[in-house]
Parts: C-alpha cells; structure tokens; sequence
C-alpha cells in the first residue's frame, strides 16, 4: 500500500466517521422531520451546494478547462445562471404548495397514477445518466491511487461497493453529509487555488500570460501553443456555435429539473427560507465555479495538457504537483466522498421513488402484496440502476464527466422542467399533457443522444459505431422545445375538468402558501 | 432501506435523501402526497384567488420576475450567440492577455448574483402582499 491510498483511505474514514457522528447527533432527541424543518436558510443553501458541486464540478469542469480551456468554463457560467430559474419560478411555488418531489406536485391537481408513474421512470432515467459520471469520475479516482489495477477493475469495485453500501447502509446522503462535503470541497478548491496563484507568484499577471500561451507536446511529438482564453477550442465550426447554446439551454434550464435538488425545498421553514437557501447557495456555487477555473487554468499552465493523463484527473494530480502526497490524498477523498455522496442520494431517492410510484402505486394499486415487497423493490432497482451505471461507465471512461452530467441536464430540462411549469402556471394543463410532456421529453432527449456524436462515431471508442445522425452533442436546443411541445399539445388532445376547478386552489396556496404550514404539523 | 426503523409517528417522512424518503404504506398519507381534492378543506379557493388582493399579488410578482427572466435569458445566451458568431470581437484583448469573452464570461456570474439580490429585496414585499391575501382566512378561525 502506498502512502498516498493510505492517506486516502484514512481520509474517507475520518470524512464518514464524522458525518456518521452528525447525523446521529442532528437526529438526537428531536425527531428527524422536525429537525429537518429547523434547517436555516445558508444551511439548506449549503446542502443545495453540496448536492450540487458533484464529481462533474470538481473533477469534470476542472479537466474540461485543462484541456480546452475557455469552453469549459462555459459549464461553470451556465450551471450558476440556472439557479436564477430555480429562484425565479420554481423553488417558492414548490415550497408554498408543501410539494416533496415533482411526482407529488405533479399529483397535486392532475391523476395521480398515471403521472406518478411517468414521472418515476424519468427521476430514474436522470439519476442513472448522472450516476454514469460519479462512476466513471471514481473509477478515474482509484486507478490513479492504484496504479496496478486496470480501469474496468477499479470502476466495477467502486461501483459495486458503492451500490451494497447504499442498498444495506443507506445513510449517508441526508443534508448534514452534504453540508460538511461542501465545506470540505470549498476549503480544498480554495487552498488548491491559493496554491496555484502562489506558483505565480500571486501576480495576475503572470497568471494570464501563462494562460494566453499554454504550451505542451502533443502525442505526436510537435509542440503545440494555444491561448487558453480563446473561445473554440472545444466547440469547432461547423457545429460548435450551435452545440454550445444547446448546451447552455440545457444547463439553465435542467437544474430546475432535478429530482435530488427539487426536494431540498421541502426541508425549510417556509418560501422565505426556501429563497434565502437559493441565493445561499448561488453565492457559494458561484465563489467554487470561479475556482475552478484556476484549478483548470492551473492546471492547463503548470502541468500542461501533455502531462495529464486523465482528463477528469486534473484537479487531483494539480494537487499532487503543487501540494504533495499528503494533499492530493486529501484532494482524492475529498472528491470520493463527494462522488460516493452523490451516488447514495440519487441511487435512493431514484430507487424508492420507482418503488413507491410505479410499482406498489401503479402496479399494484398502492398496496403491497408481502410485507417489505416496496423495500426489496427498491433494492433490485438500486442495484440495477448501479449495474447500468457501471456497465456504460466501463465504455465511457475517457469521457469527461462534467459533459455527461451535462446530458443528464438535458433529460431534466426536456422532461421535467416542461411540466412543472406547466403545472403550476397554466390552468388548462391535464393529465394527458403531463404524460406526453414527460415521454416526450424524455425519448426525445435519449433518442437525440444515442444518435449523436456523444454515443455513435467512427472510431473504436464510440459506443455505436457508424455515422452520428444528430450533429449536436447534447440535444438540449430541439429536445426541450419537444418536451413543451407534447405537453401542450397532449394538453389541448382531452379536457379535463377536475384540474382545471383545482388550479385556483394550487396557484393560491402556490403564491401564499396558504395551507402549507397546517399541512406540515398535522 | 435498512433503516426503516427511523419511522417517525408524527410525520413519515425524513430528512431528503433517506431510505424513508417515501412514505411506508399503510399509515396516513404524509402532507406532500395530498391531493388537491383531499387537501381541498373548508377554504373558497375559487373566491380567494378572483380577490383584488390576491390578483394584485400576481402582477406585482409578474411586473418583476418576466422582466428578470427575460432580461437573464437574453444576457445569458448572448455569450454563446456572440463567442460563436461575433468571434473577432470577443477575442478582442482589453486587460493584457485578458479578452472581452473571458470578461463578458465572467459578468455572468455578477449579473446572477445582482438579479438575486434584486429579487430577495423585491420579494419582501410579495411575503406582505401574500400575508394580506390570508389574512382574512386565517383569521376567519378556518
């Protein structure tokens, strides 16, 4: 064992054994839903930020700006404006109805079961494309701290180990895990930044020269110079202009669909403090996105491009070179804890949302035929889901991660996003065009992927070999038009007079939060 | 899943992200999972939202949050728009190596922030107008 992973593995310890400490602590004499009423608005803002600053903002963004510099701060631009969505139209209405999930909002005034079932299927669909990054993320992640073992080896251990410690432990995804991994990653990235510029000196100057001629030597042996702030080096002509509104598209509007950052509102007090945790956690999400433009710009300048192995390595071997053992093994768990955070609370609120929404509510009519028969459908689905993940993430492991949670915004911004504002802002809005809004919008988006550069191409890496029949690598610019479309037009297919006397009753409490807090209490 | 002992009486559902997240069958339906029909109660939806006041509320809201939506949206994808059509502008150097996109890139995240602000003091007074919207309900001893 070397001192590196020993280090490691005593971080990952320490890390869990203090979040095990606090969770048991928050729990204490108070009951778990009370206390999780009492979390204050910069404590919701940084679990936000936790959930949220996954393996693809640290690992991803940084690596993605090593190697094209300027393009992938795009995804740093972009994942901050789309809380401005999140705060404008989604997180109060949310609050003030008293809605958990987007299946329970969705419920609220439309059939229940077919829109539960509709919206389950896509919370799992988004949490598997994210959770084919957190893996490909942390098989990267021990095949460099075990340099002996090969890739496959190193994601199917992780993987497995991850899906039986969520499947039989399951504790760690509650908000204090992602408080203090939040904390952790922002005092690491900030440390890691002041190394960076201490490398130069602590002179902008010297830093944005190096930036404007990054220079390293290619595969082939030529030298190659590129300045770093130059727009394009990732998204090329003839598509690269339209492929990157598409993807902007994508992350402004994906956030408001995600199922593990929609739920975060239910814990606080009220819409005031449900506003107060957004604006929270856009001020930390957005002092971390700047960051890692230093840690990918540093990288880019102190290790260069030829030096990095692996791609979503860059931030962890910047902390080698710059900070030595001791802090990249620090860097290391610090983004093993993130990803295994991640994971967990996406592999079980994806889980038991199929169980409970699809299969006891949909199938079997909201009863269990055995006692337990939810738990263990939410089980084999956990491990299903984590045996998908692994399985693409075993061919994906060149790709960086941050571009494939970049596909998983598209997928939530093409079906999620569409019905709920549909749902809440439109009186005419039914069942039928909240089924075809979500099947739409979720087809659509996978369909679009499987055909487009991201899966098919011409070399031996593709997934799929053969010609890419959708030039766009995410498909954000036509799938979410789609996923407006089918919900409009499935709206306008059947009238549906029980939501339509239920929308007063739904923008009132929406826009008040009238009934809110009785129906918390009872 | 393991942890289904972490049940509370009062309300089944936990913390975000717990195994329980969803509440056991069996039991009452926790409040978030209420229909509209079984949450409808005593209350003159219908009434309440045709009110003066309650109308007022939305406009003042929509007075703000269109124009802030609008006005993010077009600044937003003016970045793209421009980096991928306007390529010699945005290369333009103005802070030593520095160029205008890397800055414009960056006034996104100021421009995020500043709506922000703009929107938390604007929403203090939508907190008043809905407080007034209730008040006549709560009142009431509904």
């Amino acid at each position: 064992m070397t001192p590196a992973l020993a280090m490691f593995l005593g971080f990952v310890l320490v890390t869990l054994g203090i979040t095990y400490w606090a969770a048991r602590r928050s729990r204490g004499d108070v009951a778990y839903f009370a206390a999780g009423r009492r979390i204050t608005a910069w404590q919701n803002g940084l679990a936000v930020a936790g959930d949220y600053m996954s393996a693809a903002s640290f690992l991803g963004i940084a690596g993605m700006i090593a190697f094209n510099g300027y393009d992938g701060f795009m995804y740093s631009v972009g994942w901050l404006v789309a809380y401005l969505t999140v705060l404008l139209i989604v997180a109060e209405p949310l609050r003030n109805a008293g809605k958990y999930t987007m299946a329970d909002l969705l419920a609220y005034r439309l059939n229940a079961r077919p829109v539960r079932a509709m919206a389950s299927v896509s919370t799992l669909t988004v949490s598997t494309f994210y959770m084919i990054a957190q893996m490909v993320g942390a098989g990267a992640l021990v095949k460099l701290l075990l340099p002996g073992v090969n890739y496959e080896t190193a994601v199917v251990g992780v993987g497995v180990l991850m899906i039986v410690y969520v499947v039989f432990g399951g504790m760690l995804a509650t908000t204090w895990v992602q408080i203090i991994k939040a904390v952790l990653l922002m005092s690491g990235s900030t440390f890691l930044s002041i190394l960076v510029m201490k490398h130069f000196g602590f002179s902008f100057s010297a830093f944005f020269e190096a930036i404007s001629r990054v220079t390293w030597t290619g595969p082939d042996g030529a030298v190659i110079t590129r300045n770093f702030f130059q727009p394009g080096l990732l998204f090329k002509p003839p598509w690269g202009a339209i492929d990157l509104i598409s993807l902007g598209l994508a992350l402004i509007f994906g956030t408001a669909g995600l199922p593990h950052i929609l739920v975060r509102f239910y814990t606080v007090p009220d819409a005031r403090t449900a506003r107060h945790s957004v604006v929270w956690a856009m001020l930390l999400i957005g002092i971390f996105y700047i960051m890692t433009t230093f840690l990918g710009f540093g990288a880019a300048t102190i290790l260069t491009p030829g030096k990095i192995s692996i791609e979503n390595m860059s931030a962890p071997l910047l902390a080698e070179a710059l900070g030595g053992k001791v802090f990249f093994a620090f860097i290391s768990a610090v983004a093993f804890a993130t990803i295994l955070a991640v994971v967990a609370g996406l592999t079980i609120s994806a889980s038991t949302s199929f169980a409970h929404d699809f299969y006891t509510n949909v199938i079997h009519h909201g009863r269990e035929r055995r006692p337990g028969e939810e738990v263990r459908v939410a089980r084999i689905t956990a491990f299903v889901v984590g045996a998908v993940a692994i399985l693409l993430a075993i061919r994906l492991q060149t790709v960086n991660v941050a571009f494939l949670v970049g596909l998983a915004f598209a997928v939530a911004a093409s079906a999620n996003l569409p019905v709920i504002v549909l749902s809440i802002f439109w009186r005419r809005f039914n069942t039928t065009g909240a089924v075809a809004g979500l099947f739409v919008g979720l087809a659509g988006s996978i369909v679009l992927i499987i055909i487009s550069p991201s899966v098919m191409g011409m070399d031996a890496k593709a997934l799929i070999h053969g010609q890419p029949i959708f030039p766009l690598k995410n498909p954000g610019i036509l799938s979410i038009p789609l996923g407006f479309l089918g919900a409009i037009v499935g709206t306008f297919l059947r009238r549906e007079p029980r939501s339509e006397a239920r929308f007063a009753e739904l923008s009132v409490r929406a826009n008040t939060g009238l009934g809110a807090e009785q129906a918390t209490t009872e | 899943m393991a942890l289904d002992d972490r049940k509370i009486p009062r309300d089944p559902t936990p913390i975000v992200g717990a195994p329980t997240d969803i509440a056991p069958l069996g039991g009452p339906k926790p409040p978030h999972e209420r229909t509209a029909d079984e949450e409808a109660g005593t209350i003159d939806w219908e009434r309440l939202a045709a009110s003066d006041r309650f109308r007022n509320l939305l406009k003042a809201k929509r007075r703000f949050i269109v124009p802030a939506m609008i006005f993010f949206i077009v600044y937003y994808f003016a970045l793209p728009v421009l980096i991928g059509y306007a390529r010699p502008f945005m290369e333009k150097q103005v802070l030593g190596p520095v160029n205008l996109a890397y800055l414009f890139a960056l006034s996104q995240f100021f421009m995020a922030w500043i709506i922000a602000a703009l929107y938390v003091r604007a929403a203090a007074r939508f907190d008043k107008m809905a407080a007034d919207v209730i008040k006549p309900v709560d009142s009431s001893g509904k």
